[in-house]
């Protein structure tokens, strides 16, 4: 279960309204279910407010006006809005930072030094601990729950990106990179093609049709 | 004898070639699927069956039988195949390269379950998390009902099917299939109490089969190579290919798919490069996902990765991720931070996994530091005991299992821990009456 903010610790907008962009992809979502199923579309337009919100504020969280926004578009309750926004860990109910630092903490990246990752993220990012903000509203840190990447760990989510393979050295690399403004490519950080061995495939070296 | 290359079913698992359509047909696939279909809906679930495939999610339950669970006529409501990619299990990353490298697989496959299910759509619920794979995995879809192979007459088999993507938001929990359908309706991800089972009432209430991404991706290689191709690799009852994740403390951790029941240590040193610091520096493998409990080296040294041989060891194969851990782990913090992991992750709707799992993180808490008594060990095995089997759901179960493994192996490990700690700072307060604090 997600710990969730309540309405009166967080500034809310005075209202939200989606915008072209949003309800071109409302239109397309709200194809793929049956009709009378719309209900089936929360998920996705909650997606669709934090976008937006993203490109409006900067920052990717999904207010309670947005949550009423849904609601409406959807013909729901809003109190059924709000317990889906708050029993999924992917919506921010409150606001984040520019960069969401997201390091997997769970056994399989912390074997392999995720601890490190998030001693770096403190140190270049100058966030104080996990659930908190830069001051200068750059990065929010989180640690999240396995994000199954775990041949490739230890994993530091930014955004909707993993980088793959981290140590102290390059999560402070990358986040210095991200202050700059550059945005480096997502994936393994030591060169390895995506999931295979370190060193190159052993194995589908012999692929027929290639 | 490893797999050889021309045994593997997903010749893209590392991305190093094109996904889409024309690389994925020279490579094989969509090749003669409309024939396939022809042969009809029976052949196609006894072709399954035959070929051995247990579900690849983690439970292995057989896949030809639970398709056959389905209605053989529609009483009037649709059918609908679920394909399930919340791929959650810590340990566990294959789904995410057949969604990445290889989505024809299971696009394929899809189309080939639908049939043989009655169902003319499809949802494939891929977790929040993968959202680049996800946007692959639709631009595939994209092709494939552009080049006419899904939709109305898909394929040229007389079928029309539908697919969709649907993305989750973050919870292991939708990952079991009754809660992964109430979140694909738009609900909390709270698993509904069995029967009735999704193929009689399952999405939006009608008859509905979820199954693994791996497992509807190998059916169209089964289906074009025969089912005693499949069959003929690992023991009896165990068969097939499968990819593992090898991971943890190895040299090179990797994911690879290999015949079932190979050995545990020729898997991690034929492909994952040996244990870190050698075979003699290993301590101990989660075989199968966080949930499956951990086997000391000793059982490691001669244990062959199948459903099977796994059990006799009170394991299992599970999702296949292989967690390696060597003689510097700290296993009782190892086996902690699961336990953090499904506090965090349970969904509040049944009391013993609400309150067990935030007591059991608490408790081994204290056993990481030794703040214990010795006679507390045992009464975590009994609470354990107590949570497993009284919830309606397995996450609760796939919570203890790995605690039970730790004080069924490494008991000794949780004793020196609690001496260790009564050496240094005495007795612990509070002791055994506040162990629920």
């Amino acid at each position: 279960m997600v710990e969730v903010s309540t309405a009166n610790e967080v500034a809310q907008p005075a209202s939200f309204e989606f915008d072209a962009e949003s309800n071109a992809a409302i239109e397309t979502i709200l194809k793929r279910y049956p009709p009378g199923r719309q209900a089936s579309a929360v998920i996705p337009l909650l997606y669709v407010v934090q976008r937006q919100m993203k490109r409006q504020t900067d920052s990717a969280w999904v207010p309670l006006k947005g949550m009423d926004a849904v609601a409406a578009r959807l013909g729901m309750a809003p109190i059924r809005v709000y317990e889906v926004a708050s029993f999924y860990f992917m919506f921010n109910t409150k606001p984040v930072g520019r960069f969401h630092l997201q390091v997997c903490g769970t056994t399989p990246c912390w074997l392999r030094g995720s601890d490190e990752v998030f001693h770096a993220c403190k140190d270049a990012a100058h966030v104080a601990g996990y659930g908190q903000t830069s001051e200068d509203g750059m990065f929010t840190l989180s640690e999240v729950e396995c994000l199954g990447g775990c041949v490739n760990a230890p994993i530091l989510q930014v955004d909707d990106d993993y980088y793959e393979d981290m140590d102290y050295e390059r999560t402070v690399q990358l986040i210095e990179a991200l202050r700059r403004g550059e945005r480096p490519p997502p994936g393994s950080t030591i060169g390895r093609q995506t999931s295979a061995p370190e060193g190159g495939p052993q194995t589908l070296l012999d692929v027929p049709g290639e | 004898m490893a797999l050889s290359d021309k045994d593997r079913i997903f010749t893209n698992l590392y991305g190093q070639h094109d996904w889409r359509l024309a690389a994925a047909r020279r490579r094989g696939q969509w090749d003669g699927t409309g024939g396939l279909i022809a042969k009809g809906r029976d052949w196609i679930i006894e072709e399954v069956k035959n070929s051995g495939l247990r579900g690849r999610g983690g439970a292995g339950f057989p896949t030809g039988l639970k398709w056959s669970f389905m209605p053989k006529q529609s009483d009037g409501r649709p059918h609908y195949l679920v394909v399930n990619s919340d791929e959650s299990e810590p340990g566990t990353c294959k789904d995410r390269d057949i969604l990445r490298h290889d989505p024809h697989t299971l696009i394929e496959g899809c189309l080939i379950a639908g049939v043989a299910m009655g169902a003319h759509a499809g949802y494939i619920y891929v977790r929040g998390e993968y959202y680049n794979e996800h946007l692959v995995l639709q631009a595939a879809i994209d092709e494939a009902y552009a080049a006419g192979l899904l939709g109305p007459n898909a394929c040229g088999s007389g079928w029309d099917f539908d697919l969709y993507v649907h993305r989750g938001a973050g919870a292991y929990i939708c990952g079991e299939e009754t809660a992964l359908i109430e979140s694909l309706e738009g609900k909390k991800g709270m698993p509904r109490l069995k029967p009735p089972f999704p193929a009689a009432v399952g999405l939006y209430g009608c008859p509905s089969t979820v199954n693994n991404v791996e497992t509807i991706a190998v059916v169209p290689t089964i289906l074009r190579r025969g089912a005693a191709w499949f069959a003929g690799f690992g023991r009896p009852k165990n068969a097939g290919t499968k990819i593992f994740c090898i991971q943890g403390h190895v040299n090179k951790p990797c994911n690879v798919e290999e015949e079932m029941s190979i050995p545990l240590r020729e898997l991690i040193e034929r492909h994952a490069g040996g244990v870190r610091g050698g075979w003699d520096n290993l301590l101990a493998v989660i075989p199968g996902g966080s949930s499956t409990p951990l086997i000391p080296k000793a059982v490691c040294d001669d244990v062959l990765m199948d459903f099977d041989a796994l059990r006799e060891h009170k394991t299992g194969l599970g999702t296949a991720g292989v967690i390696v851990m060597d003689k510097s782990t700290d296993l009782i913090k190892a086996i902690a931070r699961l336990s953090a992991f499904y506090k965090h992750e349970s969904c509040g709707q049944c009391t013993p996994c609400r309150e067990g799992m935030g007591w059991v993180k608490r408790m081994m808490d204290r056993m990481v530091e030794g703040r214990a008594e010795v006679a507390e060990i045992d009464v975590l095995e009994q609470v354990t005991r107590q949570i497993e089997g009284h919830t309606i759901c397995a996450l609760a179960d796939g919570g203890v299992w790995p605690v039970q493994g730790l004080i069924r192996h490494f008991r000794p490990m949780m004793e020196d821990r609690i001496a260790a700690y009564k050496a240094a700072k005495g007795s612990p307060q509070p002791t055994l009456p506040m162990a629920a604090e």
